[in-house]
């Protein structure tokens, strides 16, 4: 597989490409485990929701 | 199960937990499909090697317009039905559709410069999406900037409605104005006007990256509504506190 002249053009476009991906899926489990985190630490300091059901572990269901 | 089950987000946490690895392995399953039909497709006979760069650019501007659709969707919802995910949607989106936007523009950027001799032209369709950009994070500082959710919601819904009307400005501008774009060759009246060996990795790209939009969205929707049960909890703390 041969690039051409114009090789630098597609690497870098690629490789955008690659590493803004990579952000968006680590900002969103970065962020995953930050809410989590903060939730369980309520929880822990007795602060529970009106439902009395833990506002991290959601409960099964069927599709 | 209904869809106005899913309006209660608790049920939407446990569908979402159930879906969400499936939909991320099918995303990895398509890019790695389209990665490697993209590396071995043949080279232009204008272009050369630089139309690999299609398969990347495309699908990213094709998701920068569908996400802020999917978000005025979700505005609808807020302002009429008053939906209790509709602003969980639409705030998730804007991150994960500016990125994609940015991605188009650098890549549309990356392209132009080899083949127009330009990183930059201010002509309609690059102009428009630029806008596009400008607005998704003008409403990310928005709902930051606004502390009541229920106000912020309402003001940003207003603002991606209006924001909506720059999409069928992006689409049509290589037809209404005279401009360095390319008209539309993919969907078009009387069909595509790609090669097969350029069609068909292009499709393959596009759905792997709708459906790496759809998995990321679902993921930062729970986020967001783990992050609105962190304020409540915290607001109940204080107001314990306080009695």
């Amino acid at each position: 597989m041969s690039l051409g002249p114009y090789a630098s053009f597609i690497v870098t476009s690629y490789a955008a490409a690659a590493i803004v991906v990579a952000l968006l899926i680590g900002w969103v489990i970065i962020d995953y485990r930050n809410q989590t985190g903060r939730l369980r630490e309520l929880e822990r300091s007795g602060v529970i929701r009106r439902s009395g059901r833990s506002a991290v572990d959601t409960p099964k269901t069927t599709i | 199960m209904s869809l106005i089950d899913l309006a209660n987000p608790t049920r939407f946490l446990a569908l979402s937990a159930r879906v969400l690895p499936w939909l991320a392995a099918a995303t990895v399953i398509l890019l790695a499909i389209g990665l490697y039909q993209s590396a071995y497709a043949p080279d232009d006979y204008q272009q050369g090697a630089t139309v690999k760069i299609m398969f990347i650019h495309v699908p990213n501007a094709w998701l920068s317009m569908f996400v802020w659709g999917v978000m005025s969707v979700a505005s609808l919802g807020t302002l009429v039905w008053r939906h209790p995910l509709a602003d969980v949607a639409a705030k998730a989106a804007a991150p994960i559709g500016a990125s994609f936007t940015f991605l188009a523009l650098l890549t549309g950027s990356l392209w132009g410069r080899p083949m127009w001799g330009t990183y930059w032209e201010w002509d309609a369709r690059l102009t428009s999406v630029l806008i596009l950009f400008l607005m998704y994070l003008g409403l990310m500082a928005l709902w930051r900037a606004v502390e009541d959710p229920s106000r912020a919601a309402r003001a940003a819904a207003v603002l991606t409605l209006v924001g909506a009307l720059n999409l069928p400005i992006i689409k049509f501008s290589v037809d209404w104005w005279n401009t360095l774009h390319q008209p539309a060759s993919v969907m078009r009246m009387g069909g595509s006007t790609l090669d097969k060996a350029f069609l068909i990795p292009l499709l393959v790209m596009a759905i792997a990256f709708t459906l790496l939009f759809v998995t990321l969205h679902l993921a930062a929707m729970r986020n967001e509504i783990l992050r609105r049960r962190v304020r409540s909890l915290q607001m109940m703390q204080a107001s314990q506190k306080a009695a």
